[in-house]
């Protein structure tokens, strides 16, 4: 059975990262595993969306509307947008943070109300402020490491296989703080 | 011995070339091709350059292909238009050591300005095309493709699309295999295409593609899955994958070699199987040639010629639903925009407020079409900026052009847009031309170029200065600015546009995602000042949003202090501050 995986948000947010970071566990547990990433145009402060599938044999390397298991959205608004392609019982992991798309700034578009309390109307959504953490933990930079750690209990895997993969992907000075945010993350669900 | 690991279809490409004993590649930036090169870099085996354009990236490819080594080009697809005068003519030419031309189609134009089908300038320039759809296949078939190109004396391209250049998945690594250079010697009537040369040429080129077609019979990139004989799928690329997850018993003939076609096997496919489709993204390339010869498949009436193809695009198709089980919720639009601190937002504020129309060009600067910096009016392809303006001064008049400029990077300038300067000064142009320079090719990721004074290997290398090259043609008046001295920027560009004099004006201040800069400070909101004017919501800046009660706030992580809402601040109610 394949597994799919969606990270939504804004282009800067390290989608990307989290992507390769999900794919390489699935890897090191042995599956099959494509990634599909956003290059170029749409990564300037664009609404961006990543995939990960996993499982015996994996063809497209796409998630597609009504297929995803768990998608993990950086900010309220994509969540929003992209919700439909959940499964029925898909879980939604948002960071509960809003940036405003320049058609909000300038005032040709409305911010949705209550997104959070429309989208749990038909989805299992779990929240977290993962601003709030990183800054707690002295690093806003952390902030993907705690939503993956969050959206991980979600995915499956045990703590020690994701922290072994968060040690080899990100910068070299900044492990320690980086496993911990995830840790944080992971122990808030 | 062989390794798995798992690769970006561009990254497993590059591994493909080094695999095959490549010894050269030269490129330009194009997303979704620019990894390769950046991955090809990697290797020392391999000399790894950009090219100021494809043109002349496909030429040096040539130039080593003739002195005998394996050699390689890498674009995108609109890349291979400039590249397309060298392919023609390498087509005759064909090979000494092998050649093969990366190209990478956008469908769906995630990055691009068109959707064109690379398989068609195959045909067209009777270059063999082969489309892999994986990543394993991208580095599998570029090894193929040398063989293929040194076996039948002719450059090949392989042909990507986004899907497989992006996506990432499982490959098995081999050794490099070492390729000795082939002896070079002197033959005028197959290295020099002068008349009666290239008509004996068209005659081999007519015949090589005949016996291509014969032989694909056999070729093991084509292959014919015989399953359940009712359904049928002709496909090729990243569709066949949508086709194996829907239909995973159809029977498919998944085609490797995508120019030429082999009859033989199309036909001996179609005789097996009930009802044929084609499954093939963008133009009906394998569908027309099948029709034409006779047989009755299903294509392009039942799929679009526009945008990736999908799973589910395949069930709405074959089933009348695909598997959704939620409606889509209404969500405000977020388009791409210009990074906090582009100092294009500078120059472009400073045109939006003296109401100058721009003819644009390819590079994040085309974002200066959209609200609400808005002064973006044409985007063509790479230098048109220049040449397009020049064009509307000749059709209208000199005073037709007061309220324009053209705006154009740095690295597209170097590209085709110096071309199109050497035109306005030849042909007494009193235009304005402003040359955007952020000291990086910005769109593709920021690769180097022939101004930044780094090669793509990382070696120092002289700098080409672009204001004296400016001046070396004739241009009569070049002026650098500091694209952030508002000021400055704006009595400059009031001046320029009002004279009679060619004038170029060049904006410079790096592009804030360049690595290895620091920014020390932060725009800070002062609310209590803030009378809600508005005026720094009109430079477009994403870190800056409003208050509920109006006013406004700066988002110090993103922003990076470059201060211009500072400067359209009348009431002081934006202070820099350090972090």
């Amino acid at each position: 059975m394949t597994k799919n995986i969606m990270i939504v948000g804004v282009g800067g947010q390290g989608t990307l990262l989290t992507s390769r970071i999900i794919g390489k566990v699935a890897l090191d547990a042995g599956h099959d595993v494509k990634i599909s990433e956003v290059h170029g145009m749409a990564q300037r402060g664009g609404s961006v969306v990543t995939f990960v599938r996993y499982g015996d044999k994996v063809c497209e390397p796409v998630v597609e509307e009504g297929q995803a298991d768990v998608i993990i959205a950086f900010e309220r608004l994509e969540a929003q947008r992209y919700a439909h392609f959940l499964k029925k019982d898909g879980a939604l992991i948002v960071n509960d943070c809003r940036i405003d798309p320049m058609t909000v700034v300038i005032g040709a578009k409305e911010y949705p109300e209550n997104i959070i309390e429309n989208l749990k109307k038909n989805h299992k959504v779990y929240t977290i402020d993962g601003q709030k953490i990183a800054i707690e933990l002295g690093n806003s930079k952390v902030l993907n490491s705690v939503v993956l750690g969050f959206a991980a209990s979600s995915i499956g895997f045990s703590k020690e296989e994701w922290l072994k993969v968060v040690e080899a992907t990100v910068p070299p000075k900044t492990i320690e703080i980086n496993k911990k945010a995830f840790v944080c993350g992971f122990e808030a669900k | 011995m062989s390794k798995k690991t798992i690769m970006l279809g561009n990254e497993a490409i590059a591994r493909g070339a080094y695999e095959a004993g490549v010894k050269l590649s030269s490129a330009y930036p194009g997303t979704p091709s620019t990894e390769i090169s950046e991955y090809l870099a990697k290797y020392d085996e391999i000399y790894t350059e950009w090219a100021p354009n494809e043109k002349v990236a496909a030429e040096v490819a040539i130039g080593a292909s003739i002195s005998g080594v394996r050699s390689l080009a890498c674009m995108k697809h609109v890349g291979l238009n400039v590249a397309s005068d060298p392919l023609y003519t390498f087509s005759y030419i064909g090979v000494n050591g092998g050649s093969v031309f990366v190209v990478a189609d956008d469908p769906g134009m995630a990055s691009s300005q068109n959707e064109q089908d690379t398989r068609m300038i195959g045909r067209a320039s009777h270059v063999p095309v082969l489309e892999p759809s994986d990543s394993q296949e991208a580095k599998d078939f570029m090894v193929y493709a040398y063989e293929l190109s040194e076996k039948y004396d002719t450059p090949v391209i392989l042909r990507t699309t986004t899907k497989l250049a992006h996506s990432q998945s499982a490959v098995e690594l081999c050794e490099r295999k070492e390729v000795s250079d082939k002896e070079y010697s002197r033959q005028v009537s197959k290295y020099v295409m002068m008349p009666a040369s290239a008509i004996g040429r068209h005659l081999v080129v007519e015949q090589r593609e005949k016996d291509m077609a014969k032989d694909a019979y056999n070729f093991p990139i084509n292959k014919m899955e015989i399953n359940d004989t009712k359904i049928g799928f002709i496909t090729c690329g990243i569709a066949y994958q949508y086709v194996k997850e829907v239909c995973p018993n159809a029977s498919v003939l998944k085609l490797g070699l995508v120019n030429p076609l082999s009859k033989e096997l199309i036909e001996s496919f179609i005789n097996q199987v009930e009802t044929v489709y084609v499954f093939e993204e963008l133009e009906p390339v394998i569908e027309e040639q099948v029709r034409a010869w006779g047989f009755d498949v299903k294509g392009k009436e039942l799929f679009t010629r526009q945008g990736e193809y999908s799973a589910n695009l395949l069930r709405r198709v074959l089933f009348g639903k695909d598997e959704a089980c939620f409606d889509k919720l209404d969500a405000p639009a977020r388009p791409p925009i210009l990074c906090p601190g582009c100092p294009h937002r500078s120059t472009f504020s400073v045109l939006n407020k003296l109401k100058i129309h721009a003819s644009g060009d390819i590079g994040c600067y085309t974002l200066g079409a959209v609200a609400p910096l808005g002064v973006v009016d044409t985007t063509i392809c790479m230098g048109a900026s220049i040449s397009a303006l020049h064009g509307m001064e000749k059709a209208r008049g000199k005073d037709y052009i007061k309220n324009w400029v053209a705006v154009i990077g740095d690295s597209t300038f170097l590209h085709t847009g110096i071309n199109s300067l050497i035109n306005m000064v030849y042909n007494k142009s009193t235009a304005t031309v402003m040359i955007l320079d952020n000291r990086t090719t910005g769109m593709t990721g920021h690769q180097e170029h022939a101004a930044t004074g780094k090669t793509l290997k990382g070696e120092e290398t002289y700098a080409i200065d672009l204001a004296e090259l400016c001046r070396a043609i004739g241009v009569p008046s070049v002026i650098t600015v500091n694209a952030f001295d508002v000021k400055e920027l704006e009595k400059t560009i009031k001046e320029s546009v009002a004279s009679d004099t060619l004038t170029v004006i060049i904006s410079k201040a790096p592009c804030v995602l360049i690595k290895g800069q620091k920014f020390p400070n932060y725009c800070k909101a002062e609310p209590e000042k803030c009378k809600k004017c508005g005026m720094c919501l009109r430079i477009g800046c994403p870190a800056i949003t409003k208050n509920e009660d109006g006013t406004i706030k700066i988002d110090a992580t993103m922003c990076n202090g470059c201060g211009l809402c500072r400067n359209y601040c009348k009431f002081n109610a934006i202070e820099t501050v350090e972090r």
